[in-house]
């Protein structure tokens, strides 16, 4: 078992190598890129970089990007407070029907839903909003956060609510003061996973917008498809979408297992 | 476990929850039934049509070859990410310095945008400026993934397994963990080989978070997208045209609203059904080792 440790390792650097590919190529000039072939860049150039944060197509596209996923982080997760912590601690009638219903929301193909949204949003005027993207997400953050804080409502124990309740809290003072500092890191990983899932969606993004809220991964289809790819600046913009979610990694390092382990998983 | 107390106030707290889902979720798919059983001429004008579409689509070749591929891809995702998964996290360390940056280094697929995920595949398969590509051709062999279909399913498949083994491998991680050292201890005085510590002590701990991984696996390569958008765009041909791209194409491409829809609701009724099933198999799972447990 003393080779046990080649096993991740290699499969480290199966995950590592095509990311280190892209940031190669984002370091590289474009003529670079298309003729000579090499492992590293030979002539080191940012001017990739310098591109996508002058030009205000590229970076508003990061800015649309991080407005829709807050909202929806903030969305997300304090609507499915109290709803997860009815289902942790009270049985009320429907409860088990609801809460299977809420996640087939999860599983709902968002392709299904891109054209009635659609047509939804343009209908109310929302269409193009950062809002709108928000609720969209939000079909499938709101039920994955209720299951994940469910999970970790659950291991708080009873006694913590009724001795507060006998102190005389109120339940939304309690609720506060009390009940969500004891799920602290519940909350740090549900949010984690909504960030994530907000982040990585592109199907309704794309759809919902146009113009004013269009998110980077959708400028980066557009400039695929676009005559003359411009390989250097492509990969530099994929770098840079894969940034924050590494600092994210990075804050939550120490809850991830804990969460896995703890949460509903 | 102890009985929950019953209070039907309660629907109070759900009640965000609630109206945010039902506003997200019925009026669309309402809209969906709705294109379902009519046909139109434009100009909004609509008439019924009743289960006509259905009875074409189901007919259809073209869904059919969809439906195919999808499954076949769905099963093949599963059948190479569930083992080789548990095998990576047997493997991980259990503490030391080893442990964050497994942890951060196997997170770090999840959460790059699906659109980036592909573009960054289609780069490194090039055969012109990509690594993979590139190798291979000096190799000698003769891949390229916009013109044959068989590279571009393996593309599609180890670009997944590349994207969500991690999944797999942090769920079980998590679900090794919870695994008291004692356990280890009894079976070493009772000298249990390596094979039977993970078929008796192992395997049955992680059987809960396995059928979470198995379920969320197979959901999200049911539904997958983006990814073969961005490296294929469902070709070359229809080779790799899974039910999303080609409801997509169907819907927005081509503006067919009727066919669109009816396809919708099938597969949403096929992706319901099945996590019904695996939801029940789950309860069914949990209810038992509680009671095992008591």
């Amino acid at each position: 078992m003393r080779w046990k440790w080649i096993i991740p390792a290699v499969y480290i650097f199966f995950l590592l190598l095509p990311i280190y590919w892209l940031l190669n190529m984002s370091l590289k000039t474009n003529s670079e890129i298309l003729s000579v072939f090499s492992l590293w860049p030979q002539n080191l150039t940012f001017d990739n970089y310098r591109v996508i944060f002058t030009d205000p197509s590229w970076y508003s596209g990061y800015i649309n990007s991080m407005i829709y996923v807050s909202m929806n982080v903030v969305i997300s997760v304090s609507c499915a407070l109290p709803a997860a912590y009815a289902f942790s601690r009270y049985s009320f009638v429907g409860d088990k029907h609801l809460f299977f219903w809420l996640l087939t929301n999860r599983m709902a193909p968002p392709a299904v839903f891109a054209l009635p949204f659609f047509q939804l949003y343009s209908s109310i005027g929302l269409f193009d909003t950062h809002i709108a993207v928000a609720l969209a997400h939000c079909l499938f953050n709101i039920p994955l956060s209720v299951w994940i804080l469910e999970g970790f409502m659950s291991g708080i124990p009873k006694e913590i609510d009724e001795t507060a309740f006998v102190d005389g809290y109120s339940w939304p003072h309690f609720f506060v003061k009390i009940f969500i500092p004891n799920i602290a890191s519940g909350i740090g990983v549900t949010a984690f996973f909504c960030f994530m899932f907000s982040w990585v969606e592109l199907l309704l993004a794309r759809t919902l917008t146009a113009v004013n809220a269009k998110p980077i991964s959708a400028i980066m289809t557009r400039t695929v498809s676009a005559s003359g790819l411009d390989w250097g600046v492509l990969a530099a913009a994929g770098i840079l979408t894969i940034l924050p979610g590494a600092l994210v990694i990075w804050f939550v390092r120490n809850h991830i297992a804990k969460g896995f382990a703890l949460g509903r998983v | 476990m102890i009985a929950k107390q019953v209070n039907q106030k309660a629907w109070f707290m759900v009640l965000p929850v609630f109206l945010v889902v039902a506003v997200s979720a019925i009026i669309p798919l309402m809209t969906v039934v709705n294109y379902s059983v009519q046909d139109t001429f434009g100009n909004n004008q609509f008439f019924w049509v009743g289960m006509d579409w259905f009875r074409d689509l189901l007919a259809s070749d073209r869904f059919h070859d969809a439906f195919l591929r999808q499954i076949s891809f769905s099963a093949i995702i599963l059948a190479i990410e569930i083992p080789l998964g548990i095998a990576i996290a047997l493997a991980m360390p259990k503490k030391g310095w080893g442990v964050p940056v497994c942890l951060i280094s196997m997170a770090l697929p999840l959460l790059i945008p699906w659109n980036v995920v592909g573009t960054i595949w289609q780069i490194f398969g090039r055969v012109d400026i990509g690594l993979l590509g590139h190798t291979l051709a000096a190799m000698g062999i003769d891949y390229n993934y916009t013109q044959d279909p068989v590279a571009a399913w393996i593309t599609i498949i180890i670009m997944d397994v590349w994207h969500w083994t991690s999944l797999v491998v942090l769920l079980c991680y998590a679900g090794l963990c919870s695994i008291p050292d004692a356990y280890y201890q009894a079976a070493k005085i009772d000298g249990a080989s390596r094979i039977s510590v993970f078929r008796y002590i192992q395997l049955p701990k992680m059987q809960r978070v396995l059928l979470i991984a198995v379920l969320l696996r197979f959901m999200d390569s049911f539904m997958i997208y983006t990814e073969p958008f961005v490296i294929t765009g469902g070709g070359p041909g229809n080779s790799t045209t899974f039910m999303s791209i080609d409801l997509v194409k169907m819907a927005i491409g081509q503006f067919d609203l009727g066919p669109a829809a009816a396809m919708s609701l099938i597969y949403f009724l096929v992706i319901l059904l099945l996590s019904w099933v695996f939801f029940t198999v789950m309860s069914n799972i949990g209810e038992e080792s509680s009671n095992g447990g008591s």
